[in-house]
């Protein structure tokens, strides 16, 4: 392995982490809302977060570059505000993947939310809590295997995400260029040994990933 | 199993049949003038084409690893060279069916100048490429940088598609300011059609020579002769030509 291979995975590590934490944070009352509302607009809502599920991300991609372009609504926004514009910069690789990967966080989240009912917040009620109290010393704590997994996921899915990053970022070394970017490059510059090097750490880490997911089974420890 | 049984009588049939079927490798740069030649091939010999479009470097690992392909059109000469040497080309099928052409191309008709003097200026973020590393385009645009003596200043500036194709979907929607694609792709009656460009000498890049290979897969394959044969007549040169292609 040599720099290239460790910037690259540094810059992915670091882009996995921040969009997990910014993906728990918009998606917890995202997840709250869906599981709780009787709005007529929970079914579009759910739909359009697990839109990113279905779409190629070549879709996505093009999409959000259009969006973020110097024509695009977001672009002029970026541009009102002062800071420029966001293809092919770190903070635009932290957007897309935060949209890419909000269904694998939102989900389990509400899942969790979903299944703990309205018993225990009825409780909580009648024990004088507040609705924000509720949330944080009942909903919250109840819903923690989901959060688990939302986290766990959201973080593997964006380290796995390739299509979005090829296009919004634009494979800039120590910038953009992220390990399944690096992995294609190589793979594509017949430079077949560092691509398995890569590839096969890919592997390992998926696995170890899914791996603490199962055994950390959300199922089970409710039991226990 | 009767599914199977179709599929044996079809490989078998294929080769004597008067119908027969190529599936051919496209490099992204050629897709505009491949998708004219296609239909008039297919009209004027009753063959049927299957064609992929895409990276060079890409169908290089897809062959390599058993792709059903026939005959490859390249963006370069060095991957049929290494096909051959490596057996899995038809000896003395390679030929130079096109030599390439590279653009310094924005989406602003007002951005580029006739003599690419913009590249010393200020005034633009980003430069689009497709990757040197892989892409013949990618490469050509860091020797044009190079022997105008920007190469070092505009490095931070670079941004790379992964092959030509998305390196003009990058300055189309103006996510980059301009970049350096195929003149193919912004070609229009003979002249650069929307935005501004510069069609830049061949002095400043080595030639972009692209060849076309007969695949060991379609040896046998009578349609995929043909096909190739038909790239060296006066009709399909034309065509290549149009699109902003030398010939050799």
């Amino acid at each position: 392995m040599d720099s290239a291979d460790l910037n690259a995975l540094w810059l992915t590590l670091k882009l996995a982490s921040i969009v997990t934490a910014l993906l728990l944070l918009i998606g917890t009352p995202i997840a709250w809302w869906l599981a709780r509302t009787q709005s007529a607009w929970k079914g579009a809502v759910g739909a359009i977060v697990a839109l990113p599920l279905v779409l190629p991300p070549t879709v996505l991609g093009f999409y959000l570059l259009l969006a973020m372009g110097p024509h695009g609504p977001l672009g002029r926004f970026t541009e009102w505000l002062g800071i420029g514009l966001l293809p092919f910069t770190f903070p635009g690789l932290v957007i897309a993947s935060v949209f890419y990967s909000l269904p694998f966080v939102v989900q389990p989240i509400q899942n969790a939310f979903e299944a703990i009912g309205e018993r225990p917040l009825e409780v909580a009620a009648t024990l004088r809590a507040s609705p924000w109290d509720t949330f944080w010393s009942v909903a919250v704590p109840l819903a923690r295997p989901g959060f688990l997994s939302g986290a766990i996921l959201g973080f593997a899915h964006t380290v796995g995400e390739f299509g979005i990053v090829l296009m919004i970022g634009g494979n800039i070394p120590d910038k953009t260029r992220v390990v399944s970017v690096l992995i294609y490059d190589h793979v594509e510059a017949m430079e077949y040994p560092q691509a398995h090097w890569l590839s096969g750490g890919m592997v390992i880490f998926s696995f170890v990933v899914l791996l603490a997911l199962y055994t950390f089974n959300p199922a089970r420890r409710r039991e226990g | 199993m009767k599914r199977l049984g179709y599929l044996l009588l079809a490989l078998f049939a294929l080769p004597s049949a008067d119908a027969g079927e190529v599936q051919v490798a496209v490099a992204a740069n050629f897709t505009g003038p491949m998708q004219v030649l296609a239909t008039l091939f297919e009209r004027d010999s009753g063959h049927q084409l299957k064609l992929s479009y895409g990276a060079t470097g890409k169908f290089y690992a897809q062959i390599k690893n058993g792709a059903p392909f026939e005959v490859l059109l390249a963006a370069d000469d060095q991957t049929p060279a290494r096909l051959l040497a490596e057996g899995s080309g038809v000896a003395g099928s390679n030929f130079i069916y096109a030599i390439g052409k590279l653009v310094l191309w924005s989406s602003d008709p007002q951005r580029v100048d006739g003599s690419g003097e913009i590249l010393k200026k200020d005034g633009f973020r980003h430069v689009a490429i497709a990757n040197p590393k892989t892409a013949p385009y990618g490469r050509a645009a860091i020797e044009t940088m190079s022997k105008m003596g920007v190469a070092e200043r505009l490095a931070p500036r670079l941004v790379q598609g992964e092959n030509i194709a998305q390196t003009h979907q990058f300055i189309a929607t103006g996510a980059a300011e301009l970049g350096f694609v195929a003149y193919s792709q912004v070609i229009k009656n003979g002249r650069i059609g929307a935005g501004s460009g510069w069609l830049i000498p061949p002095h400043f890049y080595s030639p972009i020579r692209q060849e076309a290979l007969l695949l060991a897969r379609g040896k046998n394959n009578a349609a995929a002769s043909e096909l190739l044969a038909y790239l060296k007549s006066a009709k399909a040169q034309a065509v290549i030509e149009s699109f902003g292609y030398a010939l050799p």
